[in-house]
């Protein structure tokens, strides 16, 4: 019980960052129309490549002869980085194709 | 000291343009806009990763590099060759790739940190959500592009093996989270977790595919906020649980637009509720023919196609868009009815239309639709089944009944195209191909309307 309450009383700032944005994130996304929901999911799936950074971190962190850490850390990366480009990539392209209608 | 304080501001930046790109996403006008504020968001939060002077250690920027590049290219190839009806399996196979470098990550953390209490239940928790992601995308991936049939990896009593399977990775999780767990235990809850994650998707198919993609890309997301608090890195949390947000609003929508809850989706399934539906034997359904059907379409006032999962198999959209074209020249209003669930994934016809050049502005929703439907009289069912089944507004023995159909029997006239008179993916007969409107049109979606847009320009 001691464990949780100091937990809770360190990680006060994070608890609010997490209960704010969980809120946000369902406030900013609840009304996209039907036409957006495959861009709006590749989008997504290219934010959810932010893990790159984590990956980063972990590998910049490593020893250079730490091959465990090094190996899995770039896979992570490369992983990551196909997310972020390939979604970016493919929504825009999608979202190319709607924008050309509009103008019709 | 102003250097760490500028990298301190590119990841808030990087925070606010994620949130705003995401919101931008969510009108046609802006959404490509948003999509790049989101791209600039990323590509700031990598830099600032990559010269943040507080991350002390050898750097290993040749690594690094290697990593970005193989990434980035191979990710750059698959979005320019990807073929628009093949998005809900490129989706699927981001999504699987998302969930497992959150794999990875937590993996090196279980292995070679020594953490405390709430270290591991952050990690193994991305562990966990990783791995389900990861398989259970990539069973997603060979499902949709037809690699693998649902009956191929659906055992008896599935759905009580996967309840059971749940309740083991749980008890597991909480075992290792009390217990300092050693590292044969932290492979076997691995492997375990990616177990799940093939289980878990092995008896979904066909129509509940879209729910299942959208709770998987939550899953990625939660994973993604979990590595993001493993390495205290705000952006990746406000990241995560964006995508982790969208994931949810997504599922939740599918699932509505079916009248199921989610726990029916994931434990229910179609099958084990039943076909139910009407006996069939004794009725006869109506063919039609290309000069018929041509005819009745080219005099009409105005028509309605209803696309389905058909039309992304046979790539039809563009021959369909073709006898949209010649059918406004000869003075038809032609819309299109789009469902939902109709397809593979959320929002699969709207992307296929748009490639073919359908402005969004004919496209209705379900309620629009069958507001225009009464109006409408000739309506063309293109590879769409369950979602026009009249079954689920008045037969209360039918495993559909309650989901909200296209109530296409209020136009004068029907006609379905479809390959032959097989049930749809419910496995339910369908009493609208027998309905005294109805006239069938068989054969492959793409001949059927080129054979038809050829008989209609020599009217």
């Amino acid at each position: 019980m001691d464990q949780i309450i100091s937990f809770i009383s360190t990680n006060l700032p994070m608890i609010y960052l997490l209960i704010f944005t969980v809120l946000l994130g369902f406030e900013v996304i609840s009304k996209v129309p039907t036409v957006l929901h495959t861009p709006l999911m590749s989008g997504a799936n290219a934010i959810s490549g932010v893990i790159v950074i984590g990956a980063i971190i972990l590998v910049r962190r490593s020893a250079p002869d730490d091959y465990f850490s090094l190996a899995l850390g770039t896979l992570g990366i490369a992983l990551g980085m196909v997310n972020v480009v390939g979604g970016f990539a493919v929504t825009d392209r999608m979202l190319e194709m709607f924008k050309k209608k509009k103008k019709k | 000291m102003l250097f760490e304080t500028i990298i301190e501001i590119s990841y808030l930046i990087g925070t606010v343009l994620f949130v705003w790109g995401l919101r931008q996403l969510g009108s046609p006008d802006t959404a490509r806009k948003g999509n790049m504020l989101a791209t600039i968001g990323m590509s700031l939060g990598i830099v600032a990763v990559l010269i943040d002077p507080t991350i002390t250690g050898d750097n290993n920027y040749l690594w690094i590099a290697g990593g970005i590049a193989l990434g980035g290219i191979i990710g750059w190839l698959a979005a320019k060759k990807i073929q628009m009806t093949a998005m809900p399996q490129m989706v699927s196979v981001f999504n699987g790739l998302g969930g497992a470098s959150a794999v990875v990550l937590s993996m090196v953390e279980l292995m070679t940190v020594d953490l405390d209490m709430g270290g591991r239940t952050i990690s193994l928790f991305a562990l966990l959500i990783g791995s389900i992601a990861f398989t259970g995308s990539m069973l997603a991936y060979l499902k949709l592009d037809g690699k693998i049939w649902d009956s191929q990896v659906t055992w008896p009593k599935h759905n009580i093996i996967n309840q059971v399977l749940l309740v083991v990775c749980i008890a597991f999780f909480v075992y290792l989270v009390v217990q300092t767990p050693s590292t044969g235990l932290i492979i076997a809850f691995l492997l375990l977790s990616l177990f799940y994650g093939w289980s878990f998707v092995a008896p979904i198919g066909g129509a509940d595919m879209p729910v299942v993609i959208s709770l998987l890309n939550s899953f990625t997301g939660l994973s993604a906020a979990a590595a993001g608090l493993i390495y205290g890195n705000n952006l990746m949390i406000v990241g995560g649980i964006l995508v982790g947000a969208s994931g949810t609003i997504l599922t939740v929508l599918m699932c509505e637009a079916m009248n199921r809850s989610l726990f029916n989706v994931l434990i229910g399934g179609f099958s084990a509720s039943g076909g139910g539906g009407k006996d069939e034997s004794g009725q006869v359904a109506k063919s039609t023919n290309a000069i018929d059907s041509a005819i009745l379409l080219n005099y009409s006032g105005s028509v309605m196609f209803v696309p389905g999962y058909g039309l992304a198999v046979a790539q039809a959209q563009k021959a369909l868009k073709e006898l949209d074209d010649v059918l406004e020249s000869n003075g038809v209003d032609v819309k299109y009815a789009i469902h939902p669930v109709a397809g593979r994934m959320p929002g699969h016809m709207n992307v296929l239309l748009a490639e073919a050049d359908v402005p969004y502005p004919k496209l209705l929703d379900l309620d629009d639709a069958n507001a225009a439907l009464p109006g409408t009289d000739v309506v063309v069912i293109v590879g769409a089944n369950d979602v026009v089944n009249p079954a689920a507004e008045d037969d209360p023995s039918s495993s559909i009944y309650g989901m909200p159909v296209l109530k296409v029997w209020e136009a004068k006239h029907v006609i379905v195209m479809k390959r032959s008179m097989s049930p749809g993916y419910a496995g339910i007969q369908n009493q609208l191909f027998f309905h005294e409107k109805t006239k069938m049109f068989f054969g492959d979606a793409k001949d059927s309307i080129q054979t038809l847009l050829s008989e209609v320009k020599n009217l």
